[in-house]
């Protein structure tokens, strides 16, 4: 760190602080109660999860896969557990969470079927995004011969870990398969935030959306 | 210093009776020494506030020799590819403690030491020893060094089981626990591999009822083959046959039963090294100890950590046989399921449970960004569940 830029402030020294929090992981920490215990599937660098335990005295674990992203969030000093969602979520006991969150991971899953009703049984709250086929954009570049591409759905078809691609109609009745109420919809923008115009055309205008699920019934 | 490589250069091992008559080392099972001495190196710097100690935990057969070098040395401390400056343990921030440990052979007293009472060696007459044993004289050491808190205990094998079993007990000593290719209850099938090499130990005819220093003796057969079947548990099928294959030993074939293949002579040579380093009694004294390791057996027996969250980092490897992957999750299930914050990685390396002494990066990248991360979370809402 060098000294030469007089006038501006430099960063404390010690461990970065995290204050910024990427638009759609604000909706996320909104919909999670303060002092609540989260399990963050996906977590990436764990922004998320630094944010809801230095901010809303929340505990958790984030569960990683990507290397890069493991060093990160243990770096900054959330818990990281590292395994496979699709076949080790057996490590955690029932009920030992308060929510869990799925972050644009479900429709690169083999079976978001099975991850949900894994993650309905370690938790009563569930959090999910996912990224929304249906866009208006997409309708038309699919009527133009290509599979779609945007800012939520940025691979080529051949080279995406995106295993699933669904609109949000055709999303919800997976939530109904596993159980799972949907508690609050939430249509983002492409750049990640709440649209002004609500659940209007969000089928249709939505590129993502997050729900916010709970457990319905005793399966 | 060139010839001592990149890392701490010459170190110095140095002892401290820290029990004896007046202050005797209670152990766990009520019994006591009068006599405990203890051998440690320390790396790096105490700070004047004292927050930046960190304990390391031996293995089996290791010692208070982590890193840097003895003058006549072929090779570095234990760990000195974890330990030095800029290393994961970077012993240019961190004032790094390592001990032998009681039931030791290399400088703490152990089984071979002399018994104050008759002037002979204890033989089998030493205590048997509990994990807790260990940590108490840990503490000790502690105490005489001045530090009043560590920042870090870390440990691989059975240095891990210490970490744990410290941890458990003593939430307050520590902001971090580093639990390496440990684990928190051996399987038959661990507990049979070090009943076999005990029985080769103690069926030497060399061995007299434990007795054998007084006679001038060793049990050096039975503590080679102890040794050599040990070794085979430590690496993986793919290390050796990555290592030797099924290379000859002499380049050709003799077709008899001595040593004809490359692995037999490496096996050997391990068997014999081990012999000019390590005490038998001591062999079955620490063996014994992983064997009736339980610590959570009790149903309380997380409660102290609960009320005084230590942060683990639990690593294992998955070539690891010894003490497979499944050991390692079993600490973080019981661990996570009383809600203590845990971190988890299974590292991909092929050399099987001794890849905890190798360089590795991503788990040695693991280990320093976990110590070095931002410890206010030791004082975040765990603090309050």
């Amino acid at each position: 760190m060098t000294n030469d830029t007089a006038g501006t402030t430099l960063p404390p020294a010690g461990p970065a602080r995290s204050v910024h929090l990427r638009e759609d992981l604000r909706v996320f920490a909104r919909n999670i109660p303060g002092g609540s215990r989260v399990l963050d599937l996906g977590c990436g660098d764990g922004e998320l999860l630094d944010w809801l335990i230095r901010r809303r005295s929340c505990t958790g674990t984030g569960v990683e896969r990507e290397p890069g992203a493991v060093i990160a969030a243990i770096g900054r000093g959330v818990p990281l557990i590292e395994l496979d969602i699709e076949h080790e979520l057996d490590l955690f006991a029932d009920d030992s969470y308060d929510a869990v969150v799925l972050s644009r991971t479900l429709q690169a899953l083999l079976r978001p079927d099975l991850v949900l009703s894994a993650m309905r049984r370690i938790a009563p709250r569930i959090i999910v995004s996912m990224p929304n086929f249906g866009l208006w954009r997409h309708r038309l570049t699919l009527l133009s011969g290509h599979m779609p591409r945007s800012r939520d759905l940025p691979f080529s078809w051949y080279a995406t870990p995106n295993l699933h691609h669904s609109t949000l109609i055709d999303l919800e009745p997976l939530f109904d398969a596993a159980g799972l109420g949907i508690v609050k919809r939430v249509p983002l923008t492409a750049s990640g935030r709440p649209r002004a115009l609500g659940q209007v055309g969000a089928n249709l205008l939505a590129s993502s959306a997050i729900y916010v699920l709970e457990r319905v019934g005793d399966a | 210093m060139p010839e001592f490589g990149d890392g701490l250069g010459v170190v110095e091992t140095r002892n401290v009776q820290l029990f004896d008559a007046k202050n005797p080392l209670v152990l766990t099972s009520g019994e006591q020494l009068d006599e405990v001495v203890v051998a440690y190196e320390t790396y790096g710097t105490l700070n004047a506030d004292r927050s930046n100690a960190i304990y390391i935990c031996h293995a089996l057969t290791g010692d208070a020799h982590a890193a840097g070098w003895h003058p006549g040395d072929r090779r570095p401390g234990w760990w000195d590819t974890m330990i030095g400056p800029g290393k994961a343990i970077d012993t240019d921030h961190w004032f790094v403690v390592c001990s032998n440990m009681l039931g030791g052979c290399q400088g703490t007293t152990g089984p071979s030491s002399i018994n104050p009472a008759t002037d002979q060696p204890w033989g089998l007459d030493f205590p048997l020893l509990d994990m807790a044993d260990f940590v108490t004289v840990h503490r000790a050491l502690c105490s005489h060094l001045g530090v009043t808190r560590l920042h870090a205990a870390v440990g691989g094998s059975l240095g891990g089981m210490q970490v744990l079993r410290w941890a458990i007990d003593h939430p307050a000593d520590m902001d971090d626990a580093v639990v390496v290719a440990a684990s928190s209850r051996l399987t038959a099938q661990n507990i049979a591999f070090s009943a076999v090499g005990r029985e080769a130990i103690m069926l030497d005819e060399n061995f007299h009822a434990g007795r054998f220093a007084e006679l001038d003796t060793n049990p050096d057969v039975g503590l080679a083959i102890a040794r050599m079947m040990a070794h085979i548990t430590y690496n993986s099928e793919e290390g050796f046959q990555e290592k030797f294959g099924r290379d000859l030993q002499y380049g050709r074939s003799s077709r008899g039963f001595g040593v004809d293949f490359a692995v037999e002579g490496y096996l050997e040579h391990q068997g014999e090294v081990f012999l000019s380093r390590f005490d038998a009694l001591s062999y079955l004294y620490l063996t014994r100890v992983m064997d009736y390791f339980d610590p959570f057996a009790a149903p309380d027996a997380l409660d102290a950590l609960r009320k005084d969250p230590v942060r683990f980092l639990v690593i294992s490897f998955d070539s690891d046989w010894r003490f497979s992957t499944e050991h390692s999750r079993r600490i973080v299930r019981r661990l996570a399921a009383a809600h203590l914050p845990v971190s988890f990685r299974d590292i991909r390396a092929p050399w099987g449970h001794d890849s905890f002494l190798l360089t590795i990066d991503s788990y040695l990248a693991t280990v320093k960004a976990f110590v070095e991360s931002d410890h206010e979370f030791r004082y975040t809402a765990w603090e309050r569940e």
